[in-house]
């Protein structure tokens, strides 16, 4: 089957695989399955959403109250931070598509070293939220909830609702991130080797839109934990 | 032994290929992935089956004498876990699917065969992870995992079960994926959508499912675990959260889960009624169409589990509503079967057997889902052996013996061999006979009352039991024998031709069994599915030689 006139036509690419009539149908593949992949996974992240839409409607101001404990700048920088890394897996795609090895290899370390300071500035702010005992399970403590906002009639536990949410959403992104970094370690290995060009860039693109897909999440996670309502409350 | 010594010489196929333990741990070939599966699946489903006959030999007498109410409570649990985790939701997609849809739409291969392989690695994952759990102590929250019982007050082993499932979840998630790619991208020149097989059609309605489905019971089952863990508050009434968002997650998956099940099995009752009634089936895009519409009604009526758990009546009334609609496309399907019959010149071999009882207790367990479907109905039935009975009418009646039917007919493909014909037939006749025996009973047991999971009853409901535990001896029996003549076929077998029940679809038309590429030259359709008017019966080709 090797060669067949259809292989020989793509220049015997030796990235075919053997059940593949040409690359044409392999890329094709690659990319439909990983937009499939893509398709659970908003699935997976959409029963918190669900989850989080009930209870937001249901304990509206435990949620304000909380979401104004979280600290705004902190998190829109990191937001900042994570839509560049965006910018650097889409011009590392190009890259690989112009067979341009440093520059890609260069881009795909500057995305991790994005993608490594958003779960730094993550875990600086879990660590905070630790240590105001905001953390179920550890201790969770709504006592300078109530202190800030003494006229809400705030309910400890549906605040405890909120916070189990947060943390739910932000760990799995960030599990998620985590998952992307490693990802990105092995691809600048195979980037460093060559293994990408022109004729062959499947793994780069597929691997940037999962990471694009993880900044999409954070993109709504932002707002909806950050922003519910920055007014004065009650 | 004179058949050993004369083919010697023997052609090369994707069996005999490679030997030794690696090249079949290592395989990526779609064939030897499914007979992989073909090997855990069935460990799994005799484990899952002592666990049955247990729960009906406590039920033998009225009082809890056999195992201890604790006891009980795991073997139900774990039977349900088992069942359907281990054995039902990839029982056809992961052996017959994997093994017949590059087959069926002339492809070399799944398209990412080594994502096919992590699957079932996936799936023997979560399956050691399940046999500690159970080993260690078991489970004892059914296999619905509800909160705030799994989250809260269960003192078993609730987390490691559900990160099994999460695992074995993947495991299906992989499956699903790789068939909707295949469809979609790798089937051979000629072969439109309106001319695969209907077989095709249920596995890609099924793949839906898992692809849509499955992650939801990813990240219910994550937080349940989170919760139960870390006390984070999201299910448990006593801090805030709430039970009924867990069943309605939970059912978002579990109930289109019954469609993973059931969709493959008919797919399969297809391919084998239009091959022993030589015709071309009745309706062929109905029942296309019907696969499709099953999956799509199938995720809007998850709240029928949730009648009495105090939802909003008028959530309830749309619920009840949405579930009868599922009655339709399933409808057409058994009326299309009977129609493709009509007129049609039916053999009654051990595959077309199955099929007719696939139909009968189909019909019966999807009439009875119309009786849960109904409000007034489901509160007076709800948590009796009713409710059992039914579906155990669609799982087992329906899917299994689907599953037993396509094993039957693709055998000669997957082995080379024939099966024993006349002991298919009896193991047939066996599975029906004591099927119905076994659950019967409990539709009667259930309308009067007795509820589920409990191991103790009532005196009066004895006689009732006692049938539906003779019955599942009987169902052991009949589940036993084809495992034994298959394994006796594999050597002492009639060698099988190409193509042994004349019947019509490209995986007739490779070589039984296939080389490791399926076919030497990729095929060109030029024909539609089911051509049974120009193809020989093969008592017409013997006549002809």
């Amino acid at each position: 089957m090797s060669d067949s006139p259809a292989t020989m036509e793509h220049g015997h690419s030796p990235a075919l695989r053997h059940h593949f009539v040409d690359v044409e149908q392999q890329r094709n593949a690659a990319s439909l399955g990983m937009w499939l992949f893509l398709a659970t996974e908003i699935m997976f992240f959409g029963g918190m959403f669900c989850a989080y839409l009930i209870y937001r409607v249901s304990y509206f101001k435990e949620f304000a109250a909380g979401s104004q404990s979280l600290q705004l700048e902190v998190g829109a920088a990191n937001t900042v931070v994570l839509i560049c890394s965006s910018l650097t897996v889409a011009l590392g795609v190009r890259a690989a598509q112009m067979g341009k090895r440093r520059l890609l290899v260069m881009l795909l370390l500057l995305t991790m070293l994005f993608g490594l300071t958003f779960l730094g500035v993550k875990a600086y702010e879990w660590h905070r939220e630790y240590k105001e005992h905001h953390v179920p399970g550890f201790g969770f403590d709504a006592k300078n909830l109530i202190e800030e906002h003494p006229n809400l009639g705030i309910d400890p536990q549906h605040a405890q609702v909120f916070y189990s949410l947060y943390f739910a959403m932000t760990g799995m992104h960030a599990i998620h991130m985590i998952i992307g970094v490693g990802l990105f370690t092995w691809l600048t290995f195979m980037a460093w080797r060559g293994d990408y060009g022109p004729e062959y860039y499947t793994p780069v693109e597929n691997a940037g839109l999962y990471w694009h897909f993880v900044d999409i999440i954070w993109i709504y996670l932002f707002p909806l934990l950050y922003l519910i309502d920055r007014k004065p409350l009650g | 032994m004179a058949t050993a010594i004369t083919i010697p010489a023997e052609r090369e196929h994707y069996l005999n290929k490679e030997h030794g333990i690696s090249s079949w741990l290592l395989t990526t070939d779609h064939k030897r992935i499914a007979l992989l599966y073909l090997l855990s699946i069935t460990f799994f489903f005799f484990i899952g089956g002592f666990f049955a006959l247990l729960i009906r030999l406590e039920l033998l007498t009225p009082a809890g004498d056999l195992v201890q109410a604790d006891t009980y409570n795991k073997l139900f649990s774990m039977h349900g876990q088992v069942m359907v985790f281990f054995f039902l939701i990839p029982s056809i997609p992961a052996v017959l699917g994997n093994f017949l849809v590059p087959l069926m739409i002339g492809a070399k291969d799944l398209a990412f065969p080594k994502i096919n392989l992590l699957s079932w690695y996936l799936y023997v994952i979560a399956g050691i992870m399940m046999l500690h759990a159970m080993i260690t102590g078991g489970v004892d929250t059914g296999w619905t995992f509800y909160t705030p019982l799994s989250t809260a007050f269960s003192n078993t082993h609730v987390i490691e079960a559900g990160l099994s499932i999460f695992v074995a979840g993947f495991s299906s998630i992989f499956t699903g994926l790789n068939f909707v790619v295949t469809i979609h991208r790798m089937r051979a020149p000629g072969m439109t959508w309106s001319r695969m097989p209907l077989f095709i059609w249920a596995h890609y309605a099924t793949s839906i499912i898992q692809l849509l489905g499955t992650p939801v019971l990813a990240i219910t089952l994550v937080l349940v675990v989170l919760e139960r863990a870390f006390h984070l508050c999201i299910f448990d009434s006593t801090c805030g959260g709430d039970p009924l968002l867990f069943q309605h997650l939970f059912w978002f998956y579990s109930h289109p889960a019954v469609y993973i099940m059931i969709l493959p099995s008919m797919g399969v009752v297809t391919e084998i009624i239009t091959c022993f009634s030589r015709k071309r089936v009745f309706g062929y895009k109905f029942i296309a169409l019907a696969s499709i519409s099953i999956a799509v009604f199938g995720f809007l009526v998850w709240a029928h589990h949730m009648f009495v758990a105090g939802m909003s009546v008028y959530a309830a009334l749309a619920f009840s509503l949405l579930s009868y609609s599922v009655a339709v496309p399933s409808a057409i399907k058994v009326f299309n079967w009977t129609a493709t019959m009509y007129k049609g010149s039916i053999s009654y071999s051990t595959p077309m057997l199955y099929a007719f009882g696939f139909i009968g207790l189909f019909t019966m367990g999807g009439m009875t889902g119309l009786f849960l479907a109904s409000l007034g109905i489901d509160v007076h039935v709800t948590d009796t052996y009713f409710v059992v009975a039914h579906f155990h009418y669609i799982m087992v009646g329906g899917a299994v013996m689907g599953y037993l039917g396509g094993m039957h007919f693709w055998w000669p493909k997957i082995s080379g061999r024939m099966y024993p014909e006349g002991w298919g037939r009896l193991a047939a006749l066996i599975v029906f006979i004591g099927f119905n025996l076994t659950f019967f009973p409990q539709f009667i047991l259930g309308y009067l009352g007795m509820p589920r999971r409990y191991w103790q009853y009532p005196p009066e409901f004895q006689v009732l039991n006692v049938l539906s535990t003779a019955g599942s001896t009987i169902l052991a029996v009949g589940y036993v024998l084809p495992m034994v003549y298959f394994l006796w076929s594999m050597r002492y077998g009639k060698i099988a031709s190409d193509n042994p029940w004349g019947a019509a679809g490209l995986e007739w038309k490779a070589s039984s069994p296939p080389t490791t590429f399926n076919f030497d030259e990729t095929p060109v359709v030029t024909w539609e599915a089911y051509n049974y008017d120009e193809i020989p019966t093969p008592e017409e080709v013997a006549v002809e030689r």
